[in-house]
């Protein structure tokens, strides 16, 4: 008898998610602005970070002051030119005509080859001398990188052993692009902004427009609103996942070498994250307007310390702390590990157990504040 | 006879604010009652508080046998409660709706469909199923929600203000509802600020401010006014009123139509010749009759002293 009841119990309760998602799906369904936003954002979102935020710095303008004028210097600039890094637009007679240039603008760097380049070459002092713009470091780092350049690329030059110190091999992402460092993240940037921002408003819309009262003086339980109200929006997230994965793969050739399941589940654990996030917001602000701001509030160090931008390692401690408590910093590691290199959750189980946690912590916290009564 | 509702010194305040004040309240089974009071007079805060949505700053309440707001998960099954701003989903059909108010309630799978229909046709909806609620009129969305409010058959209903945007034949129906559903068994609390409809509940209480100022049947309310009612024919009755409201003895003057109709204290044994006697100039020529006291006066009565 006990058993009956409590079965009895719990299909009464899934009965009544049940409704709030019916419920939810329909009006998601005929609230065209918001269904338009679903597929619109990732789009826009996933052309504007792909060809936008280029960090691969390519055809910077320079100056070149050859005083050598030989073969050697010829076939210096000539590699130079070859690695793509660097474009030539002008030639200056002495080293004072290119700083003008570089104080100007005009030039990101300027190259001086001394008259006795050809003698440098062999004694081992540095054979040549860049002066660069150092005001952005994206752009002073790409011409430190061809310090590194090996002699034997200067044609005519194989006798002298390479003097570089490492040989450095790249795993992944070989050509160094960072777009497909970029999708993958992407990913955990607009499902932040997305999911946060439709639950956000969830309860608060129901507020505004006087529905909640009668709501909660029906027998539903906070617990089963929560999920009733997040449940439609994973669907949701999965689906802009998909948009952005492919479109990544058919536009910016995104290798995706890991499994799709793997991916799936690490999404749908990111995506509940998120909706409870919203759901907690939700259930301490008044109106839409403030929720959005919240979501702003939340969206900005998403972007900015989740690694998508900069490199995790790279930010100071208090950071990197504030860092590791984001969703989306742990889903930014899952996702690059398993669409880049191929990983298996299980190997980054830490993360995907933080996401875990954080949903089931969150939608208690978010049923906890959700008190039934007006008061 | 059971009751359905007690309250003791019940109150609720918002800061400073008494919204409600020390309000004592005994419902009868099986009835219709009314509350009775003008805007911001804490009509709304007494329902909520009942229903358990509010929780009082003071006082105790009972209803249908649980301690409220200790109990209120328990009399979510047992009442429907229809609040003053429609509170359905705009966006959903009225179908949808029904659907939606019938699963959280866990009517079971296989009545809820013949339970909505026999709604819907109750409620003369059947040919509108599905239209959205939002695009429906007053009348037509009152309807739905106390269809809504009814679909689990509750013993207790709490309806606020529920005929507010709704012409009078509409509300004359809906009246008819209400005492079918009475009929059926269920306790009814309707709140209102129309006197014809206070004047159909079995019992009411007169609020003001928060505070009861009366309480009991429309007919008792009426027989136990302590006051008399005049009316007074003739010209001028817009000056007669302004010096006659001036005098402690005269509760209150209204005009209607060709009368004017002036309540007056029953201390005066006989407040005819009162007025003749205090306004012999005034009060020639005029007829002065003595007419039976409507709820108004009553309303007016419980309500002007206060005001004074
Ligand atoms: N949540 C609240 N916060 C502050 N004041 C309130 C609140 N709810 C109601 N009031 C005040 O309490 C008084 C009674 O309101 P209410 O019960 O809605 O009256 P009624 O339903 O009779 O029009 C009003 O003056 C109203 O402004
Ligand atoms: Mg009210």
């Amino acid at each position: 008898m006990e058993n009956v009841s409590a079965l009895r119990k719990v299909t009464n309760s899934l009965q009544r998610i049940m409704s709030i998602l019916v419920k939810e799906l329909r009006q998601l369904s005929r609230d065209r602005p918001t269904f338009a936003m679903i597929v619109i954002i990732p789009l826009i979102q996933l052309l504007l970070f792909g060809f936008a935020i280029n960090t691969d710095v390519r055809e910077l303008p320079v100056s070149i002051v050859d005083d050598s004028r030989t073969y050697y210097s010829r076939a210096l600039i000539e590699a130079l030119k070859a690695t793509q890094v660097i474009r030539v637009v002008r030639q200056d007679a002495t080293p004072q005509e290119a700083e003008n240039a570089l104080q100007r603008g005009t030039v990101r760097a300027a190259l001086l080859i001394p008259s006795d380049f050809n003698q440098r070459l062999n004694d081992g002092r540095p054979p040549a001398q860049w002066l660069v713009d150092g005001s952005d470091t994206m752009i002073s780092s790409a011409i430190l990188k061809l310090q590194t350049m090996p002699f034997s690329a200067i044609e005519g030059i194989q006798s002298v052993s390479p003097r570089a110190l490492f040989e450095v091999v790249l795993y992944y992402n070989p050509e160094q692009r960072s777009v497909v460092n970029i999708v993958p993240g992407l990913v955990g940037v607009i499902l932040t902004m997305t999911m946060i921002m439709f639950t956000s408003a969830a309860l608060v819309r129901e507020r505004e427009r006087g529905n909640l009262e009668l709501l909660i003086a029906t027998p539903v339980h906070p617990m089963e609103l929560m999920i009733g109200k997040i449940v439609p929006y994973i669907f949701v997230g999965l689906i802009q996942t998909g948009i952005i994965i492919s479109l990544g793969h058919l536009i910016f050739d995104v290798p995706f070498v890991g499994s799709i399941v793997q991916m799936l589940l690490a999404t749908m654990l990111f995506i509940s994250a998120s909706l409870t996030l919203g759901l907690i917001i939700s259930t301490c602000t008044e109106t839409q307007l403030q929720a959005m701001q919240m979501t702003v509030f939340i969206l900005l160090p998403s972007i900015l310390l989740s690694g998508f931008m900069f490199p995790f390692e790279g930010m100071p401690v208090a950071a990197q702390w504030l860092s590791e408590l984001l969703p989306a910093t742990h889903y930014m590691r899952l996702m690059r590990g398993i669409v880049l290199r191929g990983a298996e959750i299980q190997c980054m189980s830490n993360n995907a157990l933080y996401l875990g946690v954080f949903t089931i912590a969150g939608l208690m916290v978010a049923a906890k504040r959700f008190k039934k009564s007006l008061d | 006879m059971s009751l359905a509702i007690s309250a003791k010194g019940l109150t609720r305040c918002f800061g400073d604010f008494i919204a409600v004040d020390r309000l004592d309240l005994s419902i009868e089974e099986k009835t219709i009652f009314g509350f009775l009071g003008p805007n911001g007079s804490g009509k709304s805060t007494t329902l909520r508080m009942l229903t358990g949505l509010l929780t009082p700053s003071h006082g105790d309440i009972c209803v249908l046998g649980l301690d409220i707001p200790k109990q209120s998960e328990a009399l979510r099954l047992r009442l429907g409660y229809m609040t003053q701003k429609f509170s359905l989903y705009d966006d959903l059909s009225i179908e949808e709706n029904l659907k939606f108010m019938a699963q959280v309630f866990n009517l079971p799978g296989r009545e809820v469909n013949k339970r909505i229909d026999a709604q819907l046709t109750v409620y003369g909806l059947d040919q509108r199923r599905k239209r959205m609620a939002g695009s429906l009129s007053g009348g037509q969305r009152q309807r739905l929600a106390l269809a809504a409010a009814t679909l689990h058959e509750p013993e207790l209903l709490l309806l606020d203000e529920p005929t507010s945007a709704v012409d009078p034949e509409n509300r004359r129906d809906f009246w008819e509802t209400l005492f079918d559903l009475c009929d059926q068994g269920a306790t009814i609390l309707v709140s209102t600020h129309y006197m014809d409809e206070a004047e159909r509940c079995h019992n009411l209480a007169i609020l003001e401010g928060g505070i009861k100022q009366a309480d009991g049947s429309p007919k008792q309310l009426m027989a136990d006014m302590q006051a008399t009612v005049l009316e007074v024919d003739g010209t001028h009755l817009r000056q007669i009123r302004e010096v006659l409201t001036a005098r402690p003895e005269i509760l209150s003057a209204a005009q209607q139509g060709a009368r004017l109709r002036v309540l007056v204290t029953n201390a005066l044994s006989n407040p005819e010749e009162w007025l003749k006697s205090q306004w012999p100039d005034a009060m020639k020529d005029r007829t002065i009759e003595r007419v039976r006291p409507s709820l108004e006066d009553v309303f007016v009565h419980c309500t002007g002293q206060r005001r004074q």
